[in-house]
C-alpha cells in the first residue's frame, strides 16, 4: 500500500530525514517510536503533503502512485489521513461546515451523491458516539477552544467520518486521559479492516496495548535504526533509547 | 505642469464653476440650504482638496479624483430609466420602506415607501427645507464646513438628498431602504445631502445601498447628519457596490443623546476610491456606539475608513470593529480616533482592525489614535495585518478540501465576525452571499441588475 524508499527530507536547509525505508501492506499496523526531535512528525507531514518540507531524495508510492506528485487534498481524497499532533484552531469556520464539506468532497471524488443536511447530521451523530465526542463541540468553530484531549478526539472523529485507507496517528495518545485513550483506541480498532493500514506515532507503550502493532520501528536522528515486533515497545518502555544508540554505535 | 500649478488650477476651476452656477444653486432651494453656501465655498477654497499632506488624509490623495471634466448634477433631471424594472436590488424576503435617490436627488415617483407609521417622514430634503424648515433647525450643525473640505463643498453644492424623521417612541417594524443610483450621460460629480432625526425612544433601521448603473466616471460626495434622541435606537447599514471608476466620498455624522444606541455597519464590496468619514459624538450619558465595517477589494481599488468617536459625556461605550480583505494591488487604510474629553469618566472604548492581504502587492495602513483627557477610562485597541494562516489552510486541505475552496472558507471565516453583526437576517444572508461571490472573484452584483456591467 505504502512504499517509502531512501527518503531524504530537509526543512530550511536542515536535513531531518536521512534515508527512510518503509513498506506497509493493507491490514498492518506500524508503530513508530523515537526520541523527541528525531523526525517522526516530519515523516507524517511529508506523507500528508505539507509543502514546507523539501524531499531531496527518494520516493514514496501509495497504492502504486507517486504520492509526492499529489497535492494534500488529492492525497486525502485517495485515502491518506493524518491525525495532527497539534490540531490548529480555525476561528470562523464552523465545525459542521468543515466536516460536511470534507465528507461531500470525498463523496464527489468517489462518484457518490452528496449527503443532504439531514443525512450528514445522522452520520455525524453515529461517528460522534464512536469516540464519545461531546455533542456540543460540533457547534463551535474548528478546534476553537477545544481542550487538548478534545482536539485529539476530534481528529479520530474526522478519521471515522472519512474512513481513510492509510491513517497516520501522530501522538494521538498524548493529552488523553485513560478513559479517553481507551475510547480513541476502540474507535481506531473499530475502523480497522483488512484493506486499510495504520501508522501509530507514540512515545508510550500504553497505547500499543490497545492498538496492537504488527511492527515497531525506532526512528533516531532521521533514520529507522531498528525494526521489530510489538515486544520492542516493551523493551523501549523499560530501557529507554540508550541501548539502541549503543547498538548502532551512535 | 507643476504640481503646485495644477493644484492652483484645480482650485480655480472649482471656483470658476461655483461662480458660474451660484445663482442657479440658490434658485428653488429654501433659505436653510442657501444660507451657508457662500461661507461653505470659501471654507472649501481655503482648505483645498485633500492630499496626503492633510493630517486626516495621510493615505488618500483626493486630488486626482477632482481632475476629470465632470458634469455637475445641480438640477433635478428626469429619470431616464424605469427603476423598478431596470434595477431591483432585491434582497429576498427583505421587506422595506423603499426610496430611490438618483444622482443625489430624492426620487419619489416609483418609490415604494409604503405605509409608514404615523408621523414618520421619508422625503426629499429639498422639499422639507421649503415646507417644514423647523425640522431642519439643526442642519449643518454637526457637519461643519470650517474643518472639513468635503463637508464644505457638499454644503456649498447641496440641493437634495433624503430626509428621515422618526417621532417620539415610534418603532418601525420594517427597515427603511435607500437606494442611491449614479447614472448620467457623461462623467458626473454628484452631491447628496441627507438628514436623519430619530426622536426620543424611537427605533429604526436604515439600509443605504450605493450603486452605479453605467460605466462613466463618478465622484459622489455625500454628507449625512444624524441625530439620535434619548433612549432611541438606530441602526444604519451601508452597502457600497459601485465600479472601478467611482470615487465615493461618504461622510456621516452622528450625535447621540443619553441612553441611546447607534450602530453603523459598512460593507464595501466594490468601488474605485472609497473614503468613509464617520464621526460619532456621544453627547449624553450611557450612550452606546457601534462602528462596524468590512471591505473586500481588489485590482487597484482603494478604501479608507476614517472614524472619530468623541466621548463627550461619562458612562458611554463605543466599539469599533473593522475588517478588510485586500487582493491584487488594492490598498487600504484605517484610522480610528477615540477622543475622551475631560470629565467623560467611566468611558469604555474599544477598537479593533484586522486585515488580510492576499498578495504581496496589496497594502494596508492602520493607525489608532487615542486622545484621552479623563482618568477613569477603559480603552483598548488592536490591529493586525496578515496573510491567510497557512497552517489552517493545510489542515483543511489535508481533509480533502481543494485549495481554492479552503481559501474561500478561510476568507469567509475572516469576514464572518463582522457579517454576523448585521441584525437584519435577510440582509445578513444577502451580504454573506455577496461577500462569498466577491471572494470567489465573481462580480458581486445583484442578480436583477439589467446593467450587467463587468467593471
Ligand atoms: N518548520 C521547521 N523549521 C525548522 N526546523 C524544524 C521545522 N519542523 C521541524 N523541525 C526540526 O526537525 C526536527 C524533527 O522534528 P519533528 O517534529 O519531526 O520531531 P518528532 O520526532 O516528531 O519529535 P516529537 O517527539 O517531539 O514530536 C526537530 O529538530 C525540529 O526542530
Ligand atoms: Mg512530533
Amino acid at each position: 500500500m505504502l512504499s517509502i524508499k531512501n527518503l531524504y527530507v530537509s526543512i530550511e536547509g536542515k536535513e531531518i530525514l536521512k534515508g527512510i525505508n518503509l513498506e506497509i501492506k493493507p491490514g498492518e499496523i506500524h508503530a513508530i517510536m523515537g526520541p523527541n526531535g528525531s523526525g517522526k512528525s516530519t515523516l507524517a507531514n511529508v506523507l500528508a503533503g505539507k509543502e514546507e518540507y523539501e524531499v531531496t531524495e527518494g520516493e514514496i508510492t501509495f497504492m502504486g502512485e507517486d504520492l509526492l506528485e499529489m497535492a494534500p487534498e488529492e492525497r486525502a481524497l485517495k485515502g491518506v489521513f493524518m491525525s495532527f499532533q497539534y490540531p490548529v484552531e480555525i476561528p470562523g469556520v464552523p465545525m459542521v461546515n468543515f466536516l460536511k464539506t470534507a465528507v461531500n468532497e470525498l463523496r464527489k471524488y468517489r462518484g457518490e451523491e452528496e449527503l443532504t443536511a439531514g443525512e450528514f447530521l445522522k452520520l455525524m451523530r453515529e461517528k460522534k458516539e464512536l469516540v464519545e465526542l461531546d455533542t456540543q463541540l460540533t457547534n463551535r468553530s474548528v478546534n476553537e477552544g477545544f481542550s487538548g484531549g478534545e482536539k485529539k478526539k476530534n481528529e479520530i472523529f474526522q478519521m471515522a467520518l472519512l474512513e481513510p485507507k492509510l491513517s497516520i496517528l501522530d501522538e494521538t495518545d498524548s493529552g488523553l486521559d485513560i478513559d479517553a485513550l481507551k475510547r480513541v483506541a476502540h474507535g481506531v480498532n473499530a475502523l480497522r479492516n483488512p484493506e486499510n493500514a495504520t501508522i501509530v506515532v507514540t512515545h508510550y507503550q500504553r497505547l500499543l496495548e490497545y492498538i496492537v502493532p504488527d511492527f515497531v520501528h525506532v526512528l533516531y536522528q532521521g533514520k529507522i535504526v531498528k525494526s521489530s515486533g510489538k515486544e520492542l515497545a516493551f523493551e523501549l518502555e523499560e530501557k529507554g533509547y540508550d541501548w539502541i544508540k549503543q547498538e548502532n554505535g551512535l | 505642469m507643476s504640481v503646485v500649478a495644477e493644484k492652483a488650477d484645480l482650485s480655480l476651476k472649482y471656483t470658476a464653476h461655483y461662480n458660474e452656477v451660484k445663482e442657479g444653486l440658490l434658485e428653488d432651494s429654501a433659505d436653510i440650504l442657501n444660507a451657508p453656501r457662500n461661507q461653505a465655498f470659501r471654507d472649501f477654497v481655503s482648505q483645498g482638496i485633500p492630499t496626503r499632506k492633510f493630517e486626516n488624509y495621510k493615505y488618500t490623495n483626493l486630488q486626482p479624483a477632482f481632475i476629470p471634466e465632470y458634469s455637475f448634477m445641480h438640477r433635478r433631471e428626469p429619470v431616464e430609466v424605469d427603476l423598478n424594472n431596470a434595477f431591483r436590488c432585491d434582497v429576498p424576503q427583505l421587506d422595506t420602506h423603499l426610496a430611490y435617490i438618483f444622482n443625489g436627488w430624492f426620487y419619489d415617483r416609483g418609490s415604494q415607501v409604503g405605509n409608514l407609521p404615523e408621523g414618520v417622514i421619508l422625503e426629499s430634503i429639498e422639499k422639507i427645507a421649503h415646507e417644514k424648515p423647523e425640522l431642519l433647525a439643526k442642519y449643518a450643525t454637526l457637519a461643519k464646513t470650517g474643518d472639513d473640505p468635503l463637508v464644505a463643498l457638499n454644503t456649498a453644492f447641496a440641493k437634495d438628498g433624503y430626509f428621515l424623521y422618526v417621532p417620539k417612541n415610534t418603532v418601525l417594524e420594517k427597515p427603511i431602504q435607500l437606494i442611491n443610483f449614479l447614472q448620467a450621460e457623461k462623467d458626473a460629480f454628484v452631491t447628496q445631502r441627507n438628514f436623519i432625526y430619530v426622536e426620543e425612544g424611537a427605533n429604526v433601521q436604515v439600509i443605504s445601498c450605493d450603486h452605479t448603473l453605467n460605466l462613466n466616471t463618478y465622484l459622489n460626495n455625500s454628507v449625512t447628519e444624524i441625530f439620535v434622541g434619548p433612549n432611541a435606537s438606530f441602526e444604519f447599514y451601508t452597502l457600497q457596490n459601485q465600479h472601478n471608476s467611482t470615487t465615493n466620498l461618504n461622510s456621516v455624522f452622528i450625535s447621540q443623546s443619553r441612553d441611546s444606541k447607534a450602530t453603523t455597519h459598512y460593507a464595501t464590496l466594490h468601488g474605485g476610491l472609497i473614503r468613509n468619514n464617520l464621526k460619532y459624538i456621544l453627547d449624553g450619558e450611557n450612550a452606546e456606539a457601534n462602528l462596524f465595517g468590512m471591505a473586500f477589494i481588489d485590482r487597484k481599488q482603494h478604501v479608507d475608513n476614517f472614524t472619530q468617536v468623541v466621548h463627550a459625556k461619562p458612562h458611554c461605550q463605543s466599539n469599533q470593529f473593522y475588517k478588510n480583505v485586500l487582493d491584487d494591488e488594492a490598498t487600504g487604510a484605517f484610522a480610528g480616533r477615540i477622543h475622551v474629553v475631560r470629565d467623560a469618566q467611566k468611558t469604555n472604548a474599544f477598537q479593533r482592525n484586522n486585515n488580510l492581504l492576499l498578495t504581496d502587492k496589496a497594502t494596508m495602513q492602520t493607525k489608532p489614535q487615542l486622545i484621552i483627557d479623563a482618568d477613569d477610562v477603559k480603552c483598548s485597541h488592536g490591529a493586525t495585518v496578515g496573510q491567510i494562516d497557512e497552517e489552517a489552510l493545510f489542515y483543511l486541505r489535508a481533509r480533502g478540501i481543494e485549495e481554492s475552496k479552503a481559501r474561500l472558507m478561510m476568507m469567509n471565516a475572516f469576514a464572518y465576525e463582522v457579517v454576523q453583526r448585521i441584525n437584519i437576517e435577510p440582509l445578513r444572508n444577502r451580504i454573506n452571499e455577496l461577500v462569498d461571490k466577491r471572494l470567489k472573484g465573481e462580480v458581486a452584483r445583484c442578480h436583477d441588475c439589467a446593467y450587467n456591467c463587468d467593471c
